[in-house]
């Protein structure tokens, strides 16, 4: 009962001493309003806007029609380019593609030749050259088809294929970079909040000073973690209904109760983890630093920005350990699949577990450093 | 009563008046300072003398009033610049604009370097200070490692480097004890008898200080009380001493209730146990034993004093006393029980107060009150009713709804007294209570003291520098170097030494001590004087731009990066194990794709075309599905990317050619992955359709596959690594450096030394390129280790121009440590900076750059700070030189933004850092 006072207390002095930094209020504020907007519009790998120029030595009509098939939103419209440009263009990254027709090419169709089309890729831009490449070619193929029907509108395969995207049928992008966004800004608030309010601590003084009451280090502990914790889930809750739902409009398949739940016990681990990384480093400017060598790899390698299944096997097993590869799984498996605890509880397990890693971690070298503090 | 008309003045004040939020620090100051004499600040914290004194320095901005200094007003940006050399400014704080890991020599070489002095100028001039100090053998200690009167020591001689016409010290001897005291009074009278011409403006606490000084000015809330020779001071009130005189000053309500205070004898008997007990205590750090076997044994009730000079021992022991340190030998015995540090029901019996204020600055009066309260677990009832008692007793009333961060050092020091004191302890620790607090308010702290342990038996363990406050003790400690000298009632001490007065008997004791020991000052070099054998420094150096002071901030900030090693090796190594994990980890190839066969036809075809997916190194293949539910099921937990379900008489309708339609199911969560899975199975499809499927009335008779030919340029072999590695090195060049310069002024702001910039002729463009200089270094350390891993650790050919490479690097790295220097001009507190860096570096630099989707296929705010951010840019330069064989006119366009870049951020940095406090 004492136990839980102490813990509430000191946690109130947490949420005052954060409400008093106005900068970091506005900080926190943009993290989970603009920043999530804007991550929305960047997620990695859709084609969008591919920059796209042609080349075209044909001048005939199919080539004309090949070349005003690229339209947004996937490709920019395709822009003519002489021969002399087509490699200085490429290396300055103006053009990803720059499709080649030849000369007769027209004529050599419909003569029943093979003749090539070249279409030159940066391939520097990963992303978008593998599946920019197949759409181009997707559209090439359709065009002289269409071409050679007399200009019909492309008749059916008699086998044919018909992909449904579940979950996101429209593949909006917008949806998945959000959640992304609010993902990795929930991750680096955390830590930052509870690392750097030890490190605070510690270079004020303050933390001796809370070392002669009557209060443990597993006390200033929980306390951290429950305000910092608790400033973090309110934020996300907010962004969630009002940024993620109400501006950017997205559907949350899943329970909204549900994923905070998950959130709030993926706080616990990265809290932990941030009053870890608070008593390795005994300075802000260490903190600091050290706190972006273990963000940056936990937000880019938890799939949320590349595909998981993507890295190395040695890579995907360490990140089993990573809260950020379950709290990935978890959100996107809620928000937009509308899994429910049935599919989720292994990530919340495997949170927990983390968690308590952390925290056990956290406390004993918490408890090292007091006693060898001077 | 002022000074004679013809006298010269070194500052007229007129109508001054300073206000920090709804307190008014100055409240219309009219005042004159003479010239060429030692003018001191009298008066309690909290009364103005800090405002005045950092205004008359040029360090804060005036807000009402008229301020001349040096015949110029220093309202005035060019005054300032002109006056600046010849003004030198000590902040309050022991050692508080130094830098504690550089050395002795270290620190004065900076300040010679600030002030434009050559290598030869400034050696002669350190070793002379040092000579005429006495601390030439402790040239190369680091300052932080020295005592507190050495610190100050050594910050006057920053202040006297550059031979100031006017030197400004804050209450430099506050916390030092009497020994060092003395010296620092001796040095500031030797030079002021080799450069007469020196006006002197000190403020002090220390009444019997003031006594030797030329002229006074007393203060009180904002407003002058009385200006005079001490003589006249004394005289008009009748006094025969500063202490008296001064309190007779104040006005009537603050004095009431002042008298001298009696100490009542204690009731001699000693009941029970002793409250403290120590025996051969003893605390060594490394090879330095901090508190040598130290004992000692105190009576419950009795005031037990501990004086000594600072850093010999006395905070050590206390912090062992109460568990915060454990000891190396020795025990200490609290009530009877070992301190063992873990124990909570013993701590509830004490009472702590460490020496550097420990509350929370960012909460209320009230606010630590009620959060020491509940955690001290005082019944709900009795928590109101105790502090409105303790806020009573300690005078807090004014200050109760008041951040603590914005009370005067006495006030603070009264309310950590309260804190303690909050939970009604047996046993006070009060670690220097006093330090700082002026005369009037140290008395009535005491006289709570005297109250406390008469009336209530509590014991209290004290430390002072104050000699009055060490009479009061029932007994006394003189400590020295980690052992006790003595230990006895005051008046026996100083019989003992056959001394007059307590102060004598403690200084003689320590002199005794200092003899045996060469660990202390050297003997001070008496025969020569800076500033006779030395040409007085030019003073017409302030204007126009410096690189003599610019590389003086960066060779500073060049050895505290290099002191911190810790720092130093993230930064390093940092670089190098970030590279590998997103060089290795991240990958944007899609593999692996589980897919599962949902065939509602099971013939010969159907079984074909599910071969046809198994067979390919891209798919996995997971358990069948067998009904629409499991589907749906499997999709929604996420184990498969895709289902492809085959339609019920698949096999018949290919055979004869009639229309029919597979399904692929993707699961769509995740676009990129989602869109790149159906280029998959569309693939297989084609594949299948052409070879299986027999062409039909109508459809082209060529083959369309081979029509199109790729050419992926740059990167034939089309491996992720390639596209992935030359990007990873902008970004890493851009989070590091920019978060080891983001600390860079928010922690000069939380530790002072941003004084020195406030106070010295350093321009702000100096400070920016200075401090930024060597920040870029190790970026650029970085940038060369990085490069030569992605060629030999990743295999990636360097193709182009590595000048071009070095080149948009340098204009790079400039970029994003002036990025951190924006955000730490910008912030107040370092953690903000830490955020505030995070937000602007790890976002626009791995989403908004190109690192994973090219800028030009961003839209809306992402695709404007695309365009715009550096990173973008060295991204376009990087990939160009690794993967394109690109050189500096190919790359003109991002060369050209980066360089537009650097005097954008610096205007911005300009504007954000103020040369003057507000």
């Amino acid at each position: 009962m004492k136990k839980l006072s102490n813990i509430f207390q000191l946690g109130i002095k947490e949420l005052l001493s954060l409400w008093r930094d106005p900068v970091m209020v506005i900080f926190i504020i943009y993290a989970f309003t603009f920043a999530v907007i804007s991550g929305s519009k960047a997620t990695s790998g859709d084609v969008k806007n591919a920059p796209i120029a042609i080349l075209d030595q044909d001048q005939s009509p199919l080539s004309q029609r090949i070349g005003n098939a690229f339209f947004p939103p996937r490709f920019k419209p395709a822009v003519p380019i002489q021969a002399d440009d087509v490699d200085p263009a490429l290396d300055a990254g103006t053009y990803t593609f720059v499709l080649d027709i030849p000369p007769n090419f027209a004529r050599d169709v419909q003569a029943g030749k093979q003749p090539k089309i070249q279409l030159n890729i940066d391939a520097t831009r990963m992303s978008q050259a593998f599946l920019g490449a197949s759409y181009t070619q997707t559209i090439v193929m359709d065009e002289i088809r269409a071409y050679l029907q007399g200009h019909k509108t492309q008749a059916k395969p008699p086998v044919d294929i018909v992909v449904r995207y579940k979950f996101n049928p429209t593949q909006t992008t917008v949806w998945f970079g959000a959640i992304v966004a609010l993902v990795n800004q929930i991750t680096m608030l955390a830590v930052i909040l509870t690392g750097a309010a030890l490190i605070r601590e510690r270079e004020h003084g303050t933390l001796e000073h809370l070392l002669v009451m009557p209060l443990t280090p597993f006390e200033i502990m929980m306390a951290k973690i429950w305000a910092n914790g608790l400033v973090v889930l309110v934020v996300t809750a907010l962004s969630l209904k009002g940024i993620v739902q109400g501006v950017l409009d997205m559907p949350i398949a899943g329970s909204v109760p549900l994923f905070l739940s998950g959130v709030a016990l993926h706080l616990f681990s990265v809290t932990a983890l941030g009053i870890l990384i608070g008593t390795v480093a005994r300075t802000m400017p260490q903190m600091g630093l050290l706190m972006i060598l273990v963000i940056i790899p936990l937000q880019m390698l938890s799939g949320g920005n590349t595909p998981y299944q993507s890295m190395p096997e040695a890579v995907q097993f360490i990140m089993k350990a990573a809260p950020t590869t379950h709290f990935v799984a978890f959100a996107q498996a809620i928000l937009f699949r509308g899994a429910g605890l049935e599919v989720v509880w292994p990530s919340y397990l495997a949170l927990f577990v983390i968690g308590c890693v952390f925290f056990a971690s956290a406390l004993a070298l918490l408890r090292k450093s007091l006693s060898a503090s001077a | 009563m002022n000074p004679e008309p013809t006298r010269k003045f070194v500052a007229r004040v007129e109508g001054l008046s300073q206000r920090y939020g709804r307190k008014l620090a100055l409240d219309s100051i009219t005042l004159n300072f003479p010239a060429d004499c030692m003018v001191g600040l009298l008066g309690p914290d909290g009364v103005g003398k800090s405002s005045l004194m950092s205004i008359i320095s040029g360090v804060r901005k005036i807000q009402t009033g008229k301020v001349e200094v040096l015949g110029g007003d220093i309202g005035l940006e060019s005054h300032r610049t002109a006056a600046c050399p010849r003004i030198a400014y000590m902040p309050q704080g022991l050692g508080k604009n130094l830098y504690m890991t550089l050395s002795v020599y270290e620190n004065l070489d900076f300040f010679g370097r600030l002030f434009g002095q050559d290598k030869a100028e400034r050696d002669r001039r350190i070793d002379e200070l040092l000579a005429s100090t006495g601390m030439s053998p402790f040239k190369q200690r680091p300052a932080g490692k020295l005592s507190g009167g050495m610190k100050q020591k050594l910050g006057l001689c920053c202040s006297l480097i550059h031979d100031p016409d006017l030197l400004i010290l804050d209450e430099p001897t506050t916390g030092v004890d009497p020994l060092s005291r003395r010296q620092f009074w001796d040095l500031i009278k030797r030079i002021r008898v080799q450069r007469p011409q020196m006006s002197v403006l000190v403020s002090t606490a220390y009444m019997d200080e003031a006594d030797g000084f030329d002229w006074l000015i007393a203060m009180d809330d904002g407003k002058v009380l009385a200006e005079g020779t001490p003589a006249e001071l004394k005289s008009r009130v009748g006094a025969d001493n500063l202490d008296a005189a001064f309190i007779r000053l104040l006005p009537e309500a603050k004095r009431q209730g002042h008298k001298a205070l009696v100490v009542p004898p204690r009731n001699v008997a000693m009941e029970g146990t002793p409250a403290i007990e120590a025996e051969g205590l003893t605390r060594r750090f490394g090879d330095f034993t901090a508190v040598d076997h130290v004992s000692f044994k105190i009576p419950k009730g009795e005031i037990f004093g501990f004086l000594g000079s600072n850093g010999c021992g006395k905070t050590t022991t206390m912090k062992m006393l109460t568990g915060l340190l454990p000891s190396t030998e020795g025990t200490a015995m609290m009530f009877g029980e070992k301190v063992t540090g873990k124990d909570l029901a013993t701590r509830k019996r004490i009472g702590f107060m460490s020496q550097a204020f420990s509350l929370y600055a960012e909460l209320t009066v009230r606010q630590n009150l009620v959060l020491h309260a509940r955690v001290f677990d005082l019944p709900k009832d009795k928590i109101e009713p105790r502090i409105n008692e303790l806020i009573k007793q300690f005078g807090l009333g004014n200050y109760i709804e008041d951040l603590a961060e914005s009370l005067p050092l006495g006030t603070r020091q009264r309310l950590s007294l309260a804190v303690a004191m909050i939970h009604k302890p047996e046993l006070l620790i009060l670690d220097e209570p006093t330090s700082g607090v002026d005369p009037v308010a140290r008395e009535s702290f005491w006289e709570l003291l005297i109250h406390l342990s008469r009336n209530d038996k509590v014991t209290i363990f004290v430390s002072t520098h104050f000699m009055n406050e060490a009479g009061w003790c029932d007994r006394i400690s003189l400590m020295h170097s980690g052992k006790v000298l003595a230990s006895d009632p005051p008046a026996k001490l100083v019989a003992n030494c056959g001394a007059k007065t307590l102060e004598e008997a403690f200084i003689s004791y320590l002199e005794k001590a200092a003899a045996a020991n060469a660990e202390t000052a050297a003997p001070v070099a008496e025969s020569k004087s800076p500033a006779q054998t030395a040409p007085e420094a030019p003073h017409a150096l302030a204007t126009g731009f410096s690189w003599r002071r610019l590389f003086g901030y960066a060779y500073r900030e060049a050895l505290e990066l290099k002191r911190d090693t810790i720092r130093l090796t993230f930064a390093l190594g940092g670089s190098v194990l970030m590279m590998l994990v997103l060089g290795f980890g991240i990958n944007l190839d899609v593999e692996d794709i589980a897919v599962s066969m949902f065939d509602n036809d099971n013939s010969p075809a159907s079984l074909r075309y599910a071969d046809n997916i198994a067979g390919s190194s891209y798919f996995v293949q997971k358990p069948p599905v067998t009904d629409p539910d499991a589907l749906e099921r499997r999709l929604r937990k996420g184990d498969l990317d895709v289902v492809v379900e085959i339609p019920p008489n698949f096999g018949k309708d290919v055979a004869r050619g009639a229309n029919t339609e597979i399904a692929a199911w993707v699961n769509g969560s995740m676009p990129s992955r989602a869109q790149s899975v159906a280029g998959y199975v569309q693939g297989l499809h084609s594949d299948f359709v052409a070879r299986t499927v027999p062409p039909s009335v109508g459809a082209p008779k060529v083959g369309i596959q081979p029509l199109l030919e790729m050419r992926y340029r740059c990167n034939q072999d089309f491996k992720s690594i390639y596209a992935m590695v030359p990007p990873t090195i902008p970004i890493i060049l851009v989070l590091i450096p920019a978060m080891l310069m983001a600390l860079g002024v928010v922690r000069e702001k939380e530790l002072g030394s941003i004084y020195n910039f406030y106070s010295t002729p350093v321009t702000r463009l100096e400070f920016i390129f200075g401090k930024q200089l060597p920040y870029a270094a190790v970026a650029m350390l970085n940038l060369v280790v990085l490069s030569v891993m992605a060629v030999t650790v990743f295999q990636v050919p360097l193709k182009g121009s590595v000048l071009a490479l070095i080149l948009g690097g340098f204009l790079y790295v400039i970029c994003t440590t002036s990025l951190g220097f924006v955000m730490s001009a910008f912030t107040s507190t370092q953690i903000a900076a830490i955020f505030g860096t995070a937000i602007a570096t790890i976002l626009p630099a791995t989403q908004f750059s190109g690192l994973t989707q090219p800028v030009s296929a961003l839209e809306g705010t992402g695709a404007i700070i695309g365009k715009i951010y550096p990173t973008a840019h060295f991204i376009t330069i990087s990939q160009g030189v690794f993967n394109k064989a690109l050189g500096f006119k190919d790359l003109i366009d991002p060369f050209l933004a980066l360089a537009v870049s650097i005097p954008i951020l610096t205007a911005i940095s300009w504007m954000l850092l103020k040369k003057q406090e507000s």
